[in-house]
């Protein structure tokens, strides 16, 4: 039997308007006390205005094996990338 | 003593006290995110009792600051209460003693943001955020361990057993704070008890365990009549500033 608690993993958002980023793992027998537990480990230092947490079970990934035919396609197509249109000086964030 | 030195001394002890044993913990709990929790609760009590010795030290005018109050008194002269320096024990027993004090911390701190002295009220308006996550903490570790196994519910009645004989004294007044309470300095945290009472029923309930049963209550802490588990803990405590006196860092 497993007697570790189960994984959950955490998103802290450092600020309001900006997105949750994955900050680590935390182990934690249910969800609250994954709130505190990532409360405790990744926001005692201001790091952060709200949190998620999710349970690593939970998370899909992608496979590494697959990695060739899932990324490498893109590395040729820099016209993907918006580089070709001049931006005016007085427009910011950007 | 001023009754304010005295009361300052008793709010600051307190939170010196506890704080030192839930710091016992860290690198022995359950669990790394249980060592950082409680090493964080540990560390809010003592920045709490930092301020309340400083107010002690200032309204005393003697020239003893924070340091000296808690490194260079002897046990005596400590005004914490009884339940605060009762042993760790298990993680129950440890869960236990912060449950109880937690949630009367919070109702004394909520009143004492209204305090007439100024530097009371601030301190106890910083501390009360502190004390919310406190007492939300163990409240929600008494539910998972009293209805969690047959291991962690034996262990979190022991841990009832040992601590509920010091529970009064939190709300006992003398004629220090009697004083102060008259000046709207202090907090009479005798109309306190019925929601303290109220608040602990209610986790308990949770945790499918029954109320203690009333029993003879343990006091003395306020007035430096302590147990032998003081003396211990202000050893280890009080090392080093002893040892070295002007030891700085």
């Amino acid at each position: 039997m497993n007697r570790e608690w189960p994984l959950w993993e955490v998103f802290v958002r450092a600020r309001n308007g900006l997105a949750h980023k994955h900050a680590g793992s935390v182990h934690a027998a249910d969800a609250r006390m994954a709130i505190e537990a990532a409360r405790d480990t990744y926001t005692r230092r201001m790091e952060g205005v709200s949190l998620w947490v999710v349970p690593s079970a939970s998370i899909v990934a992608s496979d590494p094996g697959e990695a060739d035919s899932l990324f490498e396609p893109a590395a040729d197509k820099v016209y993907r990338h918006p580089t070709f249109y001049s931006i005016p000086e007085n427009i910011k964030n950007i | 003593m001023k009754p304010l030195v005295e009361y300052a001394l008793r709010l600051g002890d307190d939170g010196l006290v506890l704080g030192q044993q839930l710091s016992e913990w860290c690198g022995h709990s359950p669990m790394l995110e249980i060592d950082l929790a409680l090493a964080n609760i540990g560390l809010d009590l003592i920045g709490q009792s930092s301020h309340f010795l400083k107010l002690a030290g200032e309204a005393e005018g003697e020239g003893r600051d924070a340091d000296v109050l808690a490194f260079h008194r002897d046990v005596l002269d400590f005004r914490n209460a009884l339940l605060v320096e009762q042993p760790n024990g298990d993680f129950a027993q440890t869960i236990v003693r912060q449950f109880l004090f937690s949630n009367w911390q919070e109702l004394l701190m909520r009143e004492l943001v209204r305090s007439q002295d100024e530097t009371l009220s601030a301190i106890a308006g910083k501390a009360v955020k502190e004390v919310v996550y406190h007492a939300r903490f163990a409240n929600e570790w008494m539910v998972r361990l009293g209805d969690g196994s047959e291991e962690s519910r034996k262990r979190i009645i022991a841990g009832l057993e040992w601590m509920w004989r010091f529970a009064d004294e939190l709300f006992a007044v003398d004629a220090t704070v009697e004083e102060l309470i008259v000046r709207g300095v202090a907090v009479d945290p005798r109309p306190l008890r019925a929601e303290w009472d109220a608040r602990i029923a209610q986790t308990l309930a949770g945790a499918t365990l029954e109320v203690p049963k009333p029993r003879r209550a343990a006091s003395g802490g306020r007035s430096g009549h302590h147990s032998e588990h003081l003396g211990h803990l202000l050893t280890e405590m009080q090392f080093l500033p002893r040892a070295y006196p002007r030891a700085v860092w």
